[in-house]
């Protein structure tokens, strides 16, 4: 007899540059260089965007802390994200930047400062009709 | 090379128009155009149409209405920059000798509501990283901590754009606004309010263009010259800057304008001190102010200032968005670029009436128009 083979139900990284680990905990941001001029990057490429080459490129970890390099406090709610939140892009210790939110502070101008240091955690932020589920990646202060 | 004139402009009101069809809006810019250049439609060789959200082949729908003539119609997409995208196209086919006389329309349908880059699940989203405002305002904050700007000053672009405006009977906004009001606005990402968004907009526009040499049998009261251009797309330039999405693109893009707007000012053989009036993307309040630095108006940092002192308005010695800009004319996408032609026709033809910038005087102009992906800047000489 043929059954319906249900698939069950997964926990996926939302961006391919956040790989899963065991536990929450374990989640980390991952970069590639290029071996061929050095640049480093945020998730995966097949091509270099400074030189163009094929690479080769090379897996790495990228930090899991940075500091802030700007900010804006958006006051339009979203259907996923309650106003107001922070938008941020952090510079990554060690190279690669990302766009992210900050959370963990009241979102106000006051209570940021370019240069500030952050730190990284992850956490389920959506579902898909499948009832997949999907982990992003926020900051907070350090 | 050929020498290329723009020999007429035209308008739809801009606004939103419910009941108005794609070519209720394209018909009446391109028959405004027309008779401002004296140039009859079976002389038009080719179209070029800028058009964003309009589906598949709507350039030859639209142009069609004049007259089935058989020519090419090219339908051409670069976001918030396609109609100027068109022009460059169009101008390139006319200086290389293919065609002698061409039309470029642009035009747009937009929905109600704030523009969004991406909607869905996709990171961008679920992050509410996709309000569009939010770059603009990432790099607003570190404008204002770098060179000591306040959120008053980007509010005065607002200003100042529904003051030109209501002096535009094309323009969405014909009324004037109070600092106060800009400022009390309802915020959408600080230090950006509502009114220092652009707003969604229905509207078309059209230009038509001649080779010079052959411009003298339209008896054309007046003209004025393609004198120079630049277009393309970002370069890598910074740090972790690429293509994941959700990866970082922190930088104002005006060293990419920097860029491009010397290539054009080489070619127009003139420097930015040499502009008499210019238009820029100002799809959100800061676009002015990075934008009168980036093309080189005014030095880094003294953007925010230049506007605070009026120096970028009609009466000013560098004034920007004569029309409104896209703040208060209005944004239709795809007709953005080809208004901001228009404009620039009127003023330096001298026929910009309340709007006239130096006495009629203005002998160069100079637009910029950005789109997903790219620039365009456009250089004319009177
Ligand atoms: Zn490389």
């Amino acid at each position: 007899m043929a059954e319906a083979t249900a698939v069950a139900p997964e926990l996926r990284p939302l961006v391919p540059h956040l790989t899963l680990g065991a536990t929450r905990e374990e989640d980390y941001l991952n970069g590639s260089v290029c071996k061929n001029c050095g640049t480093k990057y945020v998730g995966p490429r097949l091509f270099c965007g400074k030189c163009s080459s094929a690479g080769p490129f090379e897996t790495v970890k990228l930090a899991s802390t940075g500091e802030l390099h700007v900010f804006t406090i958006i006051h339009q709610a979203t259907p996923y994200v309650e106003a107001p939140y922070i938008a941020a892009i952090v510079d990554l210790d060690g190279g690669g930047s990302v766009n992210t939110n900050i959370v963990g502070i009241e979102p106000k101008p006051e209570n940021l400062k370019f240069g500030m240091k952050l730190k990284m955690f992850t956490e389920k932020v959506s579902e898909d009709k499948e009832g997949n589920s999907y982990v992003a990646y926020r900051f907070t202060p350090a | 090379m050929r020498e290329v004139v723009v020999l007429g402009a035209g308008l739809h009101r801009f606004g939103r128009f419910p009941d108005k069809s794609l070519q209720d809006l394209g018909r009446e810019a391109i028959k405004n155009a027309l008779e401002d250049s004296g140039v009859p439609f079976p002389d038009i060789e080719v179209a070029y149409v800028g058009r964003v959200l309009a589906g598949m082949g709507a350039g030859l729908n639209v142009v069609s209405e004049m007259g089935q003539t058989g020519i090419p119609v090219i339908n051409i997409e670069m976001a918030c920059g396609s109609s100027t995208s068109a022009f460059r196209e169009a101008y390139l086919s006319v200086a290389s000798g293919i065609y002698d006389t061409a039309l470029v329309v642009g035009f747009e349908k937009m929905q109600r509501g704030m523009l969004q880059i991406s909607e869905g699940t996709s990171f961008q989203s679920v992050m509410g990283l996709a309000v569009m405002p939010a770059s603009y305002a990432l790099q607003a904050q570190r404008y204002m901590a770098d060179y000591g700007a306040t959120p008053e000053m980007f509010a005065q672009v607002s200003v100042k754009s529904h003051k030109a405006g209501a002096l535009n009977p094309y323009a969405q906004y014909q009324k004037e606004t109070t600092l106060e009001e800009v400022m009390a606005s309802r915020m959408i990402a600080d230090p950006i309010t509502l009114l220092q968004c652009s707003p969604t907009t229905d509207g078309a526009s059209a230009v038509v263009i001649c080779a010079a040499e052959k411009s003298a049998k339209y008896a054309a009261k007046r003209q004025m010259t393609v004198a120079g251009w630049a277009t393309g797309s970002g370069r890598y330039e910074r740090k972790g800057e690429g293509n994941a999405e959700g990866e970082a693109d922190a930088e104002t893009g005006s060293s990419e304008v920097e860029r491009l707007s010397k290539q054009a000012y080489e070619r127009a053989g003139i420097g930015p001190e040499d502009v008499d009036v210019t238009q820029v993307h100002d799809a959100f309040s800061p676009g002015e102010i990075f934008m009168a630095e980036g093309l080189g108006l005014v030095p880094k940092g003294e953007g925010a200032r230049a506007v605070w002192e009026g120096r970028t308005e009609i009466s000013g010695d560098i004034p920007i968005n004569t029309d409104g800009g896209l703040l208060s004319r209005g944004h239709p996408i795809g007709a953005t670029g080809a208004a901001m032609v228009t404009e620039i026709f009127r003023q330096l033809t001298g026929e910009a009436g309340p709007r006239q910038v130096k006495g009629g005087k203005a002998r160069v102009g100079l637009i910029h128009n950005a789109g997903i992906g790219g620039v365009n800047i456009l250089v004319f000489k009177r």
